[in-house]
């Protein structure tokens, strides 16, 4: 019956291309139950949820959740701390790849720039929990960091069990795993800006950081718009993982966020419900975020993601 | 790019600074490396002074041994590298079928196809709708649970759809004519092709797999089901004072000093042999993902 009814053009297609669409078959599977039966699920953030009883939960409670979360004193300092890291993130994360970049491309000597290169991509291939692991190493009592304060006639600073510390900590771990690997993307885009342009603008009396500020930095700033908007978009989702490994429970006050809160109330103490709603939460959040910043940027400079 | 223009004072003086920056860069990022290293092979007393620097001191392989002579340990090793198989093979068939179903530019429905997976980068169904999934679908303790869930990364799918859509429809016409069907094109013409990009997909799945860490905290229930970075884990979380059984108080004091740096090496060891060969594939597959993505 489907073939009779559906329009001409579709017949003939899966007459030509159905061993095509047969390849398609097991892939849109694994979209269908692992990508798309999630999104669904999250209707248990609206639904009591049993566990080993139905996944889309057993009946509707309403808002019930939401209220919950939203009158639950953790859930705003979680929020708290998830925009300080995110926003800290941002800030610092997000630029320094571009000033490292700008500064490699600099560089005349070709043997150098790749040993730099090397070494500074080399993080990013590492386990987030090696990278934990160093990060704890170096600033453990007896670490590096400690010793050198120690030149200074520094007492140890237990670093790691100190909340004023944690935001640092994170963000300069995070800066240390991914500022080398976030400088490919610019010098790709440095390689095809024309050479001419250069040309053009010492002619035109140009110096070297007037050329950077009118030819280098417009050449890259596609780029640095869509990675940007990304940014944006992964604002709430701030490095979980690594926020699981390198917080304790006497730093939860500045280190604990959205998404370790939901994970300790789902997974650990089994409140599937209220942990799906605040996930929701966060995840139509990003969703809003990357679709207002792209907007934003396809009105404003004409660069956007779709 | 730009040899011509002589070089002002400034732009001197610019130079230096930069190589200045550069080399703090190099520094930084190498330091806590070669301290970890050099605290995996030096004696308690001389860790505890904050005396280890860049080069061993009161060398001492007690640790090493102990960790060595451990089961679990192995058996954990061993479970990351049965994981990162299953997983980046799973993951090389679905991805390269869906890219190769992609790249066809005249199928009817792409657009759709192709929307069902780039949508998915931007919105997910978040962490406790997937746990509930996976554990209603038996899934727990077992490989499946790991490497089902990330069977496509809808990024390495857009660098391999971008690659096959790069290659000459001819080749592919001329084997049609010679009476290849889809799956003969697909196996005999496309992938010998697309060795380069097919190693780079290897690449990126595997280090992936290999890497990671919270799919296994999260489905699997027993110490010796976990992967190697979940053992890693319980050592820096400190849920586990590693293995000393048998030992010394004297071993145990040492073990304690720096069973992290030793475990730390001993985990990062295969990526540090492979990354200086792997590098360059890494770096062109996301200029490729760039490019088209």
């Amino acid at each position: 019956m489907s073939t009779s009814t559906a329009p001409p053009g579709w017949r003939r297609a899966l007459r030509r291309d159905w061993q095509l669409y047969s390849l398609a078959l097991l892939p849109l599977l694994f979209f269908l139950v692992f990508r798309y039966l999630p999104m669904i699920g999250n209707v248990i953030a609206f639904r009591r949820f049993e566990p080993g009883g139905s996944i889309l939960g057993e009946q509707w409670v309403g808002l019930r959740y939401v209220e919950m979360f939203l009158s639950d004193p953790t859930f705003w300092q979680v929020f708290r701390n998830t925009l300080w890291i995110g926003g800290l993130t941002l800030v610092f994360c997000f630029p320094i790849p571009i000033v490292l970049a700008l500064l490699l491309n600099e560089v005349r000597t070709r043997a150098l720039k790749r040993f730099v290169q090397s070494v500074s991509y080399l993080p990013h291939f590492l386990s987030i929990v090696i990278v934990a692991g160093i990060t704890l190493q170096m600033l453990a009592t007896d670490g590096p960091v400690n010793h050198v304060l120690g030149w200074f006639g520094q007492d140890p600073v237990r670093f790691i069990q100190e909340p004023e510390w944690f935001r640092t900590i994170y963000v300069g771990s995070e800066i240390w795993q991914t500022a080398g690997w976030g400088t490919i993307l610019y010098l790709t885009a440095l390689t095809t800006i024309d050479d001419d342009l250069y040309e053009a603008a010492r002619i035109d009396g140009a110096n070297r950081w007037r050329q950077i500020w009118h030819v280098t930095l417009p050449g890259i700033r596609p780029t640095m718009i869509t990675l940007l908007i990304l940014n944006i978009g992964t604002f709430l989702a701030v490095g979980f993982e690594k926020i699981l490994l390198l917080y304790n429970p006497l730093t939860y006050e500045t280190g604990d966020v959205i998404s370790t809160y939901l994970y300790r109330t789902g997974v650990e103490s089994n409140s599937f419900s209220y942990a799906a709603a605040i996930g929701l939460f966060e995840a139509v959040i990003g969703l809003v975020l990357i679709t207002t910043a792209n907007l934003l940027s396809r009105r404003t400079v004409g660069t956007s993601l779709w | 790019m730009v040899s011509v223009d002589r070089p002002t004072r400034g732009y001197r003086v610019f130079q230096g600074v930069n190589g200045l920056i550069l080399t703090g860069v190099v520094v930084v990022t190498l330091y806590p490396f070669l301290n970890i290293v050099a605290r995996s092979f030096s004696g308690e007393r001389q860790i505890r002074a904050g005396e280890v620097t860049l080069w061993p001191k009161g060398f001492n392989l007690t640790t090493y041994e102990i960790v060595f002579q451990d089961g679990t340990f192995w058996r954990n090793y061993g479970n990351t590298v049965f994981y990162t198989v299953v997983s980046t093979a799973i993951a090389m068939v679905l991805t390269t079928c869906y890219a190769y179903v992609l790249s066809k530019k005249h199928l009817k429905g792409r657009g759709v196809l192709v929307g069902i997976a780039v949508f998915t980068m931007f919105f997910s169904g978040g962490l406790i709708p997937t746990y509930v999934l996976i554990t209603s679908l038996d899934l727990k303790n077992t490989v499946w649970a790991l490497a089902l869930p990330n069977a496509i990364s809808v990024f390495n799918l857009l660098v391999m759809k971008a690659f096959f859509e790069s290659l000459p429809d001819e080749l592919e016409e001329a084997a049609q004519i010679d009476g290849l069907n889809t799956y003969g094109i697909l196996f005999r013409i496309v992938l010998p092709l697309s060795k380069a990009v097919v190693a780079t997909m290897v690449l990126f799945y595997s280090v992936s797999f290999w890497n990671s860490w919270f799919g296994a905290f999260l489905y699997m229930d027993r110490i010796e089901l976990m992967p190697v970075t979940v053992y890693l884990r319980n050592l820096i979380a400190g849920a586990t004072g590693g293995t000393a059984a048998g030992a010394g108080t004297e071993q145990l004091t040492q073990v304690a000093a720096n069973i992290q740096a030793v475990t730390i090496v001993l985990t990062a060891l295969p990526i540090l042999c492979v990354y200086p060969f792997v590098q360059r594939y890494f770096v062109s597959g996301v200029m490729l993902g760039a490019v088209k993505g």
